[in-house]
């Protein structure tokens, strides 16, 4: 079958590659532990993990709180209905317009010679001053957010759709408060398609290379960045290391999709 | 509902559509700037009548072209096949499928590099490698996208009446099985393209001219014209999508690729 060859040649075995490289010994290719170890003994490469891992839980909290508040507002909070269709569309949009030209939107407009930054120092706060900086850590949580609570949007609407009336019904009929519903029935149906799609949004920005590499020009220290460098040139000066940490990522990334998927099948017992 | 509900409602929503749409005004008010003193459509034009421009743009719809090609040249027969005569391998393919989204583009692109930049696979510098990289970085929408249409059909029953009119594999598959999922198939090569238009890594280090390439050169060179260019490539997202949804299909996001 032509697709399994396809498969193989263009996916399989080149993953396969780094995988089987990571455990071999640059020069005598024997089996070894020792680029492993020389990653977990590199501050450098700990510090980029840290940093990617850090970008990710806060781009997936934040945009995953934003997302679910937009997605129940345009479902259930007595919106006019015109309103779930156009979110809906914008966040289609949204998180497929991500990368380069995503950057340069936010460079456009919050850099120091931005629009917004231009309209805020002319109502008298210039937010240069007050420690913001658009090309470090920050000011990426910040783009990232643009791509990360459409998706979040999109992927919980189902759920929300999910949630019966009659459960809110049943729930006042008996004398509960808006607090004991949330607390009670509502949350706990939510919780695992919330997890599941948070993980899924820590995926998401933790595989990002193209936006942080486009805003920042290379300048910040991320996983995915340091792996781009070491494709250019063996700047890590061991080319065993490189395979390591790219293998280091593609586990992360399969432990968060594994977790997501889970979740995703336990959410499913109550929203049919 | 509860008035003070509706008031949170319209809050939470504002709040979206600012952040939504203030980068974007932002950008296009950046690119009316590139005449000193004066709202122009300068940027524009110097972006146009710009030959890499031209270059990188026309070369992002050749590889998008080819990947959807190649995408349904290889996904249609497959899942048509696993639907039909080898259901036991449908968990195999999905697996396989889905796996785009567990390695990152960056250390997707790292794999093939470092595979197909020594003998015995000497074929880095192919065009070739580029579009099967695309496909593959397109194949969880496409396949997903094709195997949705082909459960709404009844594939066998059409299978068995070609084949009772003499109908050849080439002919079932490709005039008679292929028209009967072609919404299912435009869905997912219009999110096929949109992902190849948008694509940066692959493109930047298998050395292909590209857009994407092309505006991180530009946002280091100029200051108006990457606006401009921005623009023009949340334009081609949004008709991409507005043609999704005009199909009355579900939402597609992207996950894998250009990020």
């Amino acid at each position: 079958m032509p697709f399994f060859l396809f498969a193989f040649m263009f996916l399989l075995y080149p993953s396969s590659t780094i995988a089987v490289r990571s455990f071999q010994d640059t020069k005598t290719h024997l089996f070894t532990f020792q680029n492993f170890v020389h990653l977990l003994h590199d501050p450098n490469l700990i510090n980029a993990y840290w940093i990617s891992i850090k970008i990710s839980l806060i781009t997936s909290l934040g945009g995953g709180i934003f997302g679910f508040l937009l997605a129940y507002s345009a479902i259930r909070g007595g919106l006019p209905p015109f309103m779930r269709s156009s979110l809906m569309t914008f966040c289609g949009v949204a998180s497929n317009f991500a990368g380069v030209p995503l950057a340069f939107a936010f460079i456009a407009m919050l850099s120091p010679a931005g629009v917004l930054t231009g309209w805020l120092i002319s109502m008298g706060y210039n937010p240069y001053f007050h420690g913001f900086q658009l090309y470090t850590f920050w000011g990426l949580s910040i783009v990232y957010m643009y791509f990360q609570f459409p998706l979040m949007v999109l992927v919980i609407a189902p759920a929300i759709d999910g949630l019966r009336r009659e459960w809110l019904e049943a729930a006042e009929n008996l004398g509960a408060s808006g607090f004991q519903y949330w607390r009670y029935v509502a949350f706990p149906i939510l919780l695992p398609s919330i997890l599941g799609t948070m993980i899924l949004l820590f995926g998401n920005s933790f595989g990002a290379f193209a936006t942080a590499q486009a805003l920042t020009g290379g300048q910040i220290n991320l996983v995915t960045i340091v792996i781009g460098d070491q494709l250019r040139g063996d700047v890590l000066g061991d080319a065993g290391l490189g395979y390591a940490l790219a293998l280091g990522m593609v586990v992360v990334m399969a432990v968060a999709i594994t977790g997501y998927t889970v979740l995703q099948r336990r959410s499913e017992r109550w929203l049919r | 509902m509860k008035r003070g509900n509706v008031i949170w409602s319209w809050f939470w929503m504002i709040l979206g559509i600012i952040y939504f749409f203030l980068p974007l005004v932002a950008t296009f008010l950046f690119s009316l700037r590139a005449q000193r003193g004066v709202l122009s459509f300068l940027a524009y034009q110097q972006l146009f009548n710009d030959n890499d421009f031209i270059k990188g743009f026309s070369f992002s719809v050749l590889w998008g072209v080819l990947t959807i090609i190649v995408g349904i040249l290889i996904f249609v027969p497959t899942a048509y096949w696993v639907r039909l005569r080898v259901p036991q391998f449908r968990t195999a393919v999905e697996f396989v499928t889905l796996l785009p989204f567990v390695v990152p583009a960056i250390v997707f692109v790292f794999g093939l590099v470092r595979t197909f930049s020594q003998p015995p696979f000497l074929i880095v510098n192919s065009p070739a490698l580029l579009v099967a990289g695309y496909t593959v970085l397109s194949m969880p929408y496409m396949y997903r996208s094709i195997d949705t249409g082909l459960r709404s059909i009844d594939v066998r029953t059409l299978t068995e009446a070609a084949q009772s009119l003499g109908a050849g594999w080439g002919i079932i598959l490709f005039r008679i099985i292929l028209p009967n999922i072609s919404v299912a198939i435009l869905n997912g090569a219009f999110v096929s393209f949109s992902i190849v238009m948008g694509e940066y890594i692959l493109a930047q280090y298998l050395a292909k001219p590209a857009f994407a390439p092309f505006l991180a050169f530009l946002i280091q060179q100029k200051a108006y014209e990457p606006a401009a260019a921005t623009l023009v490539s949340f334009a081609l997202t949004w008709a991409c999508m507005g043609i999704i949804s005009l199909f009355g299909r579900g939402q597609q996001t992207q996950l894998a690729g250009g990020h």
